[in-house]
């Protein structure tokens, strides 16, 4: 319980400059593969939850996947200055789906 | 038939009526376990529904609120505004136990304490818009943390639950069924080779008697043989 962790937020820089000023560390990526390669070196540090822009999230399903069943970190999907793209709900679905096999709500 | 290539013994036998039982036993845990878990799941997804939307929301306004900030202002006089963070934020996580599933619970500190004290930049040189935009920001942010917390908790319960729901249908609809299948098999082989014993005692005891029978009449022809004899 001692020690502590970072909330990271990596997106484009309009999305992300915002959380600056709160204190969470942001990462101001565009690129896809920059912010693949960014969030598989953050889930080795202390890095707990890490927002990422559904933009961004969109062209990266298999770094989603593969931290869908890891304890640490949490990837939350957040909607960019674009707008959101519904893909953050989309996952809701499928982990229901995933749960119960089904499609039931 | 599937794989009945078990020896028709009694130890056999007793070992896989053990495992039927312990099958079933399991089975209904699982069962409970799938059950219970699906319940609490099915709460936290409604609660990530109705939240995320929020977040969503709100978050559009706020990215709404830093557009207004960045045409009241250079991108440059804004960026540098927020270069240096003021506030930090600590993150602390536990952990809850949900069904044996170890969900996160994320608690944080900030340095500063006051809400109002976070803006990194002087006044002066920045529009009130951008004021406007950090503070909304900072009352989303605690819901998003919630956010995470809930979503994250979901994610690995609809794992668990996938598990569980799998070993649940292999025990009810491969191992049991395999089981008994093979207790039926055992049970017919030894009695029937009950029976074949059975059948080979009464087929060797009418040979002995076959045997007795034949042997007497020899013994009887062989006495009126004598007995004919001495009469004459």
């Amino acid at each position: 319980m001692a020690t502590t962790y970072r909330i990271a937020v990596v997106g484009d820089w309009e999305s992300v400059m915002g959380f600056r000023a709160l204190g969470l560390d942001t990462y101001p990526i565009s690129a896809p593969e920059e912010a693949r390669r960014k969030i598989h070196e953050l889930a080795k540090t202390n890095c707990a939850v890490i927002y990422l822009t559904e933009q961004l999230a969109a062209k990266l399903p298999d770094v989603l996947d593969r931290y869908k069943d890891e304890l640490r970190p949490a990837i939350i999907l957040i909607p960019g200055r674009g707008g959101s793209l519904g893909i953050g709900k989309d996952n809701i679905q499928n982990s229901i789906e995933r749960a119960v096999g089904a499609d039931i709500l | 038939m599937p794989k009945l290539n078990v020896n028709p013994t009694r130890m056999e036998l007793t070992r896989l009526k053990g495992k039927l039982r312990t099958a079933q036993r399991g089975h209904k845990l699982l069962k409970d376990k799938r059950d219970e878990l699906m319940k609490q799941f099915l709460e936290t997804v409604r609660e990530v529904r109705t939240l995320r939307a929020e977040v969503e929301e709100e978050l559009m306004t706020v990215h709404g609120a830093f557009t207004v900030a960045s045409a009241l202002m250079s991108s440059e006089a804004m960026e540098q505004a927020l270069l240096y963070p003021k506030q930090s934020v600590e993150l602390t996580m536990g952990f809850q136990n949900i069904m044996s599933v170890n969900v996160p619970v994320y608690d944080f500190k900030t340095k500063t304490q006051s809400d109002s004290d976070i803006y990194p930049y002087g006044f002066a040189g920045t529009s009130g818009e951008l004021d406007t935009a950090v503070d909304a920001l900072g009352k989303v942010f605690r819901k998003m943390l919630k956010l995470a917390q809930i979503e994250k908790s979901a994610q690995l319960m609809a794992e668990e639950i996938e598990k569980t729901r799998r070993r649940v249908n292999a025990l009810e609809y491969v191992m049991i069924p395999d089981t008994q299948e093979a207790i039926r098999y055992i049970n017919m082989k030894l009695d029937e080779n009950d029976r074949a014993t059975t059948i080979r005692l009464m087929k060797v005891k009418d040979m002995l008697l076959q045997e007795a029978i034949e042997e007497q009449k020899e013994r009887d022809a062989k006495a009126l043989k004598t007995f004919n004899a001495q009469n004459t």
